[in-house]
């Protein structure tokens, strides 16, 4: 092992490391990085599955009760009777509404953001060498492995998978007669413990591994932005294991933790001992889900922070408003969850007080995205791919956070509640907002972790197409929303149509209605446009251009200044630390960029 | 480079990783059972008055269950101090008899589990005539069954809606504990099976306190089950360590008995709120 | 990285033998401690306190009482380091936020519990 500071060096296959063989290699993996790209691959994977089931749902929406081109026949070969004469049934379109969020959520977007490029990034940016745990970590991606499989079988059950909606709302989700429902809560059970055990990894691993001179103030962002999402998950997920648990026993047991006295189904007296509260469900539901937004968006801020400041040439504007923001939505977000209960009738003075908090929490959102925006002032802007999706974030994430205010108003959410407005809401900060942030992540740090770039090229016409098409699909919901049109309606709303119920005040109109053909088609191009990002993604694996250094975008944050690929162990010395995150066009320096591992400024960074 | 601070704690923390890790842990076990409790007190202050069950469950039993586990708690704490006193023949006896509190723990409790099981609601219909009784079955064969009225029983929606609900505030004060005024009840009930409409027994379907009963508890056993195999691992195989490594062994030891004291823990609370109140 | 001779300050790793022998003395008598705790658990709930909901107030204290002892002492919590206090303290906030806000939200929705049950 050598022992020189220069980590920079290009002897790619110098560091020794065990020979092991392919399976302890790259399948039961307990490097972070192996891991890291195991989860990013499979939730890549699953959230094209996720996005499938909606490209789907969006032809029964849009046609209401025609066969799915293609598809359809597919779909009743599969399914059997669920999906005859290949039209979806509406079984089959509650189901397949429900794993949508279920997948996009648990099996998608929080494992790609968090356990991915968290478990690849973090121990880098910190300067240590892997994971404090790291059989745990492999341990939990294979628990959210065996979760995602238990989803995918519950399909296949009769009667197919579960259909109560992602959120599960007891009575509903309990009394529904199939099994899919206990398939579901098994599989979140694993999926829950495979985050509690890669929250408490990350805590531990950021709180314990950080290479000397890493103080607290000295973390990158993205650092930062891991160690609240991982606080929010280890706090926050168990109360919904509870709920599931207890869900589990009402299902398998018969038991009536969510279920009423005098509970009527169909017309009968349902066979429950009754005393049961549907209300409880929801609480510990959403004690989870709201956090968990904040679990889908805070990494996405982190990359995007560093992707900032590394194309600006800039430091942050403002980094201790960025953590002390980050820390006070950790803290409230788990103090707003039943602004999602404005409608249950929990009483007015509760729904004040939740009201209250949530406007509170929205200043430290608007705090961090303003430090973003000044950021970029005055900055000589790098427009490469990464940096591109960057900057729709900022504008994407701003339109779905500030459409969120009005639903925080009670008020207000007595008329927008469970409409199309607030799945605009929602999808603007997830899909063109994290999701992008995630794209920008996975270009710029594909060189670290293969050595060669993606094409630039396709990388902005995926860009630009995907950035077209999701507005296409997003943007007239908020309308379809405001015209009255509720979310998880099989038909799309046709049943309650101007054209339907003619003279009938309220009915929804026309241009409602038509929206869902164009979001439709906007969805198909959407998906369409994903082809070049897949076969970049692949291609670029072999055949995409080499590094020309082990820190291609003249980086700062220590992970650019391993080996490329960072072998076993990561650094041959723990590095030490003497500088900020972002130190970008310090005056009289010799680069425009100082390494955190440099000592001295004068030094040339070297850019071998 | 390998991970640093398996062994030592690390200065400024003043941990070593896995001291952190299990504490992290035990951060989420908490907001898990909180969840649980919040259940619970929900469900009571939501039962029709007079249902939720008062002294269903043996008070003996319970109170002795509490004692194996605080002193199963000590028998872990003194394992740790032997280790760190180089006593390792006095740490086996420790962990060892830790395990064995565990089996007792866990054997009473399934004598507890088997009480409830074998506890029984019929519904049966003469005539037109419902009648509804409770005991434990002691008997059955094709067509009958023999039940062993108990003094202390349940109201369910069902039995109230057919008119045996709890007595009127009052003529059961204080008795909630003492079974001499349904000694007079004591005889055996036979039913035959021809009558029967119903017959659930006391599992976790049957009342929304069994429910809660029987989720708390058994998410509690699994959790004594999962600490009992880990210290078993340690008592067995694990020991090696103690040659080649005796402070991470001892971490070890320290951690399972951070985890074991939580169990413990949780326990005690779980003891006056399903036993006694 | 070198994990060699960190001097370290906690208890946790550098005690000797007197500091052990002494804790000793103390597990034995909190032992003890939690011997009563759990005999006047049982025995107060024989008493009458006035009304249900301070029956199970005393319940909670004593259980408290024990809680802290097998907290404090035999899990060290009494000595531990200022990062570990951290991660209770939020945890506490939180819990105690779960339980007070879940309750104070379910009082109305109490009412639809009590429909009686038709056979
Ligand atoms: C910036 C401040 C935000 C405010 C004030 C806000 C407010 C709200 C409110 C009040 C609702 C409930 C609407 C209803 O069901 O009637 C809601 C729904 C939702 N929000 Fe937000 N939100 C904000 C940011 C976010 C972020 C950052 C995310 C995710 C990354 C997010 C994701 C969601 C989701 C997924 C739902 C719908 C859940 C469902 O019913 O299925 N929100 N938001
Ligand atoms: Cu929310």
């Amino acid at each position: 092992m050598q022992h020189s500071h220069d980590t920079h060096s290009h002897s790619h296959d110098a560091h020794h490391h065990e020979e092991m063989g392919f399976w302890s290699k790259y399948v039961f993996s307990t490097d972070h990085k192996v891991i890291g790209i195991q989860y990013g691959i499979t939730s890549l994977l699953f959230l094209l599955f996720g996005f499938g089931l909606m490209g789907l749902m969006r032809w029964q929406m849009a046609y209401p009760g025609t066969p799915i081109p293609v598809f359809g026949p597919i779909l009743e070969k599969l399914l059997g009777s669920a999906a005859a004469g290949g039209v979806m049934s509406a079984d089959l379109y509650n189901s397949f509404g429900a794993m949508h969020g279920t997948i996009m959520v648990f099996l998608g977007v929080v494992p790609l953001a968090f356990a991915a490029f968290g478990n690849y990034v973090v121990p880098l940016q910190i300067g240590a060498p892997d994971m404090t745990f790291p059989r745990l970590n492999m341990a939990s991606y294979w628990l959210y492995f065996l979760g995602g499989i238990v989803m995918l079988i519950s399909f296949f059950l009769p009667g197919g998978a579960a259909q109560g909606g992602w959120t599960s709302y007891s009575p509903l989700a309990t009394i529904i007669p199939t099994q899919g429902q206990t398939w579901w809560l098994v599989g979140m059970v694993l999926l829950i413990n495979s985050s509690l055990l890669g929250a408490v990894n990350f805590l531990a691993t950021i709180i314990q591994l950080r290479a000397p001179g890493m103080t607290w103030m000295r973390l990158p962002f993205f650092v930062w932005a891991q160690f609240v999402t991982a606080f929010l998950l280890l706090l926050a997920f168990p109360p919904l294991e509870a709920a599931g648990v207890m869900q589990l026993m009402d299902k398998v047991f018969g038991c009536s933790f969510f279920l009423p006295t005098g509970l009527m189904i169909s017309g009968k007296v349902a066979d429950v001992s009754g005393g049961g509260s549907p209300l409880l469900w929801q609480h510990l539901f959403w004690f989870l889900a709201h956090p968990e937004v904040y679990v889908l968006i805070l990494p996405g801020m982190g990359i995007v922070s560093e992707i900032l400041c590394n194309n600006i040439r800039k430091p942050i504007w403002g980094y201790k408003s960025l953590v002390y923001s980050l820390f006070a939505i950790g803290f409230l977000s788990f103090i707003v969850w039943a602004h999602h209960m404005y409608m249950t009738g929990m009483g007015t003075a509760i729904s004040t007080f939740f009201q209250t908090t949530t406007l509170i929490i929205s200043i430290p959102s608007v705090i961090i995205l303003t430090v973003f925006f000044i950021t970029l002032w005055g900055g000589s802007i790098r427009f490469n791919t990464q940096m591109l999706f960057t900057l729709a974030f900022l504008v994407m994430f701003g339109i779905g956070g500030l459409t969120g205010l009005p639903l925080g108003f009670n008020f207000v959410d007595l008329f927008l509640h469970d409409s199309y407005y607030v799945i605009a809401h929602f999808h603007y900060v997830v899909a063109p907002g994290t999701i992008f942030a995630l794209f920008a992540g996975v270009h710029y740090w594909y060189p670290k972790a293969t050595g060669r770039y993606m094409c630039d090229f396709w990388g902005r016409v995926h860009f630009w197409c995907s950035l077209v098409f999701m507005n296409i699909v997003f943007f007239p919901m908020f309308t379809q929303g405001i015209a009255g049109m509720s979310r998880r309606m099989y038909d799309g709303g046709a049943n309650y149509s101007a054209a339907a119920n003619k003279g009938l005040l309220g009915a929804l109109p026309d241009s409602a209605i038509y929206s869902n053909v164009i979001i439709s088609i906007g969805a198909w191009m959407l998906m369409l446009v994903q082809i070049p990002f897949i076969i970049n993604f692949v291609w670029s694996i072999w055949k995409g251009r080499k590094v020309e250094s082990d820190n291609p975008w003249e980086a700062t944050t220590l992970e650019w200044q391993t080996p490329t690929p960072p072998p076993h162990g990561n650094f041959a010395v723990a590095p030490t630390v003497h500088r900020g995150p972002y130190e970008y066009s310090v005056p009289g320096a010799a680069s425009d960029f100082i390494p955190q591992n440099q000592a001295d400024t004068k030094a040339k960074a070297s850019k071998s | 480079m390998e991970i640093p601070y398996t062994v030592n704690a690390r200065k400024d923390t003043g941990l070593y990783n896995a001291k952190l890790g299990i504490w992290l842990f035990l951060a989420s076990e908490v907001m898990l059972f909180g969840a649980l409790f919040s259940a619970y007190i929900l469900l009571r202050v939501g039962a029709t008055p007079g249902t939720w069950p008062h002294g269903l469950l043996n008070v003996p039993l319970g109170t002795l269950n509490t004692i194996v586990l605080i002193v199963s708690s000590v028998t872990v704490v003194m394992a740790w101090a032997s280790l760190k006193m180089k006593q390792f023949g006095k740490w086996r006896m420790y962990q060892g008899a830790t395990l064995v509190c565990a089996l007792i723990f866990l054997v009473i409790k399934s004598f507890e589990y088997n009480d409830k099981l074998t506890h029984y609601e019929v519904v049966t219909k003469e005539g037109d005539k419902f009648h509804v009784y409770d005991g434990h079955l002691v008997q059955e064969d094709k067509d009958k069954i023999v039940l062993h009225p108990s003094a202390h029983r349940l109201y369910t929606a069902r039995a109230i809606a057919y008119g045996f609900g709890p007595e009127p505030a009052g003529a059961h004060a204080a008795a909630d504990h003492g079974a001499k005024e349904h000694s007079d009840k004591h005889e055996l009930i036979t039913i035959q099976r021809s009558t029967i409409e119903h017959m659930e027994n006391y599992g976790p379907k049957h009342h929304a306190y069994l429910a809660i009963y029987f989720t708390l508890t058994g998410l509690h056993a699994l959790h004594v089950i999962g600490g009992a195999i880990v210290m078993a691992f340690f008592f067995g195989p694990g020991a090696k360590m103690w040659k080649t490594n005796p402070e991470q062994f001892t971490n070890r030891i320290e951690i399972s008995g951070l985890f074991w004291h939580f169990v413990d823990l949780v326990w005690i609370f779980l003891f006056p709120v399903l036993y006694l109140l | 990285m070198s994990h060699s001779s960190t001097p370290t300050t906690g208890h946790s790793t550098s005690d000797g033998h007197h500091d052990v022998a002494s804790e000793v003395r103390r597990y034995l008598i909190i032992f003890g401690a939690l011997t009563v705790g759990t005999i006047v658990t049982v025995l107060a709930s024989y008493v009458n306190f006035g009304s249900s909901t301070m029956n199970i107030v005393v319940a909670l204290i004593i259980a408290s009482i024990k809680a802290f002892l097998v907290a404090g002492y035999f899990m060290h919590l009494i000595s531990e380091k200022k990062m570990i206090y951290a991660i209770l303290v939020a945890t506490a906030f939180f819990f105690a936020g779960l339980m007070y806000l879940t309750l104070w939200s379910s009082e109305p929705a109490s009412l639809i519990h009590h429909q009686s049950y038709v056979p």
